[in-house]
């Protein structure tokens, strides 16, 4: 394992997003933000949701945040790169593994995920104060949910980017990224679907909802909210297979 | 001192070939319709054998789709081989891919540069993957960016460079970590002359150097003009390999005349393998005959009487002198440029 090699490409990925900074922050938090001002301030003063949902509203948004940035990390520069500008040739060529290029893209993708997710709680309590209620009891419990969060973004990211063509960027955010959005108990809880059973069942098999209920259970734990090992469970499990997934594709992508 | 070596080499995409490879189609295979079909198989290589010396500048020479992507291809690792063997130096490529790449530098037939990037950020990126240290990188990506007449445009992004500066930093980047081999797949394919002369002169100084070179062209004159030795592929087989004035005297007599006629006729090509100084004939299309011999200009007379009194219209000549062109035309039937 060639660790110069590695670190030179995190700090190249590093370099390209500081220098994107700005783009990449109007991407990552202008939509969860508005959605905030929306749902947590305009609708609640004006009576329409109950004070509480500010704080329900919080880990469901940390938990778009943090997906969207890393699937938007990973998965946008390899859908390029692979298939039009043939950027990444450069890494290949570099003396290293190749599947380490893919773990290098992973690990850069976790860690934009973690301080997207980090910023917005700061950002959001900024908007929605006065009445956010959230606690941080058990800093190690939250750690390990929002890093699963994080790899879970950035391994989709890899699995999508490595599986999707070009010209279906905007299906795989209509067919893939919305639809897990809005089934995965972001901006309700999983509790909150008892009265669909059916539904209620079948959006387990979104891993998002794990991360929206894992952050719900660490932040907001006064919700109703899914038992900590099963989140734990299942996003390790969706992790490890998003990443072998992942790696598979990227391999049939790297080498003809 | 690394050389370069292949054991017969295959290869066959069962999808379509890589862009570097230049989607050609070799072999049998036809190229189908999509859909339901059994997945087309497309023979980009069939038993390909090379040896390489260190310090060589070697060409592989032939149309689009003969194979000389896919050959450069494998030998840096980025596709893998259906079957025989292929060393860098003593590493075999697919089995010891990170000592070979080490080894090797890559100038790929599109422009690969990272866009997110400045042109001298893509040599120093590319010299730390090379575990260059920073001292290291930063004077040879000067020299380099001085070399290649980038400096005026060094820090700038190289998303808005012409074809042939991206061209140019390509190379410089392939050279950032000093391979001891170095590819260049068409490496003059779109510059204007006067760089395509600048790059000559880097490939030369660079091989002076003692590395090893393989370039992919399918211009004659590049091969020419740099390659110490060359083989001529079509079809991923080698059809003929020598030093370039050694493959040129190959061909009969030299000179080759493309004649047209308005109508074929078999007694007349008898009358022109006749003619004093002629060589060969060959009947091409319908109505063309290709005529190899030692003389060019001075036989057309000879010719137009004989078809005349033949009583068949000689309706185009093209003469063409010994070139590397006229062996390939030879070898395959083909032009290259077809």
């Amino acid at each position: 394992m060639n660790w110069k090699c590695f670190f030179a490409m995190l700090v190249r990925d590093a370099h390209v997003a500081r220098r994107n900074f700005f783009v990449l922050i109007l991407q990552t938090f202008l939509q969860p933000l508005m959605f905030v001002f929306i749902f947590g301030r305009v609708m609640v003063r004006s009576g329409y949701m109950p004070e509480a949902y500010k704080s329900l509203l919080l880990p469901g948004i940390m938990a778009i945040s943090m997906v969207f940035t890393g699937v938007w990390a990973v998965a946008m520069p390899l859908i390029a790169e692979f298939q039009f500008t043939r950027e990444i040739e450069d890494r290949l060529l570099a003396p290293i593994e190749i599947w380490w290029v893919a773990i290098e893209k992973v690990l850069a993708g976790s860690l934009q995920a973690l301080l997207a997710g980090l910023v917005v709680i700061p950002m959001a309590w900024l908007i929605l104060r006065p009445g956010v209620v959230f606690s941080l009891d058990s800093p190690l419990t939250f750690a390990c949910v929002t890093v699963l969060v994080a790899l879970f973004a950035a391994c989709g990211g890899l699995a999508l980017g490595c599986s999707v063509n070009q010209s279906h960027i905007g299906l795989m955010f209509s067919m893939v990224l919305t639809p897990m959005i809005f089934f995965g108990c972001t901006y309700y809880p999983w509790s909150a679907l008892n009265n669909f059973p059916i539904l209620q069942k079948i959006v387990l098999i979104n891993p998002l909802v794990y991360a929206s209920e894992g952050l719900r259970a660490t932040l907001v734990p006064q919700f109703p909210h899914l038992s900590l090992l099963a989140v734990l469970v299942a996003l390790t499990v969706f992790d490890l297979l998003l990443l072998a997934t992942g790696l598979r594709q990227f391999r049939s992508k790297a080498v003809s | 001192m690394v050389g370069i070596r292949t054991q017969d080499l295959r290869k066959v995409y069962t999808s379509s070939p890589p862009f570097a490879a230049g989607g050609g189609f070799g072999g049998s295979a036809s190229a189908g319709k999509r859909g339901k079909q059994p997945k087309t198989e497309i023979v980009a290589l069939s038993g390909l054998t090379l040896e390489i010396s260190s310090g060589e500048v070697f060409g592989l020479l032939g149309p689009n789709g003969a194979g000389k992507s896919t050959t450069v291809g494998i030998l840096t690792t980025r596709v893998r081989p259906t079957g025989g063997q292929a060393w860098i130096g003593q590493h075999e490529v697919w089995k010891e891919q990170v000592p070979v790449k080490r080894l090797i530098g890559v100038v790929a037939q599109r422009p690969n540069l990272d866009f997110s990037l400045t042109a001298r950020e893509i040599l120093l990126f590319h010299g730390a993957y090379f575990g260059l240290d920073s001292v290291q990188r930063t004077k040879r990506a000067g020299e380099l960016l001085e070399r290649f007449k980038l400096s005026d445009r060094a820090d700038q992004m190289v998303r808005g460079f012409s074809g042939g500066m991206m061209q140019r930093l390509s190379i410089a980047r392939a050279m950032m970590h000093d391979p001891k081999v170095l590819f260049l797949d068409e490496p003059s394919a779109g510059l204007d002359p006067q760089t395509r002369l600048l790059l000559w002169e880097i490939i030369r100084e660079y091989n002076e150097s003692g590395k090893t070179i393989l370039l992919t062209t399918h211009n004659m004159e590049e091969a020419d003009a740099l390659c110490h030795r060359l083989v001529i592929i079509d079809h991923g087989r080698a059809i003929a390999l020598g030093t370039p004035a050694k493959l040129k005297s190959s061909v009969p007599g030299g000179f080759l005349l493309r004649l047209r006629f308005g109508r074929q006729s078999p007694d007349l090509l008898e009358q022109l393998r006749a003619l004093n100084g002629v060589r060969e004939v060959r009947a091409n299309d319908q109505n063309g005959a290709d005529l190899y011999a030692d003389r060019g200009g001075s036989l057309i007379r000879d010719i137009a009487t004989l078809a005349s009194a033949g009583n068949v219209d000689l309706q185009d000549v093209h003469i063409s002198e010994p070139s590397l062109e006229n062996l390939f035309l030879h070898h395959t039937g083909r032009s290259l440029r077809e």
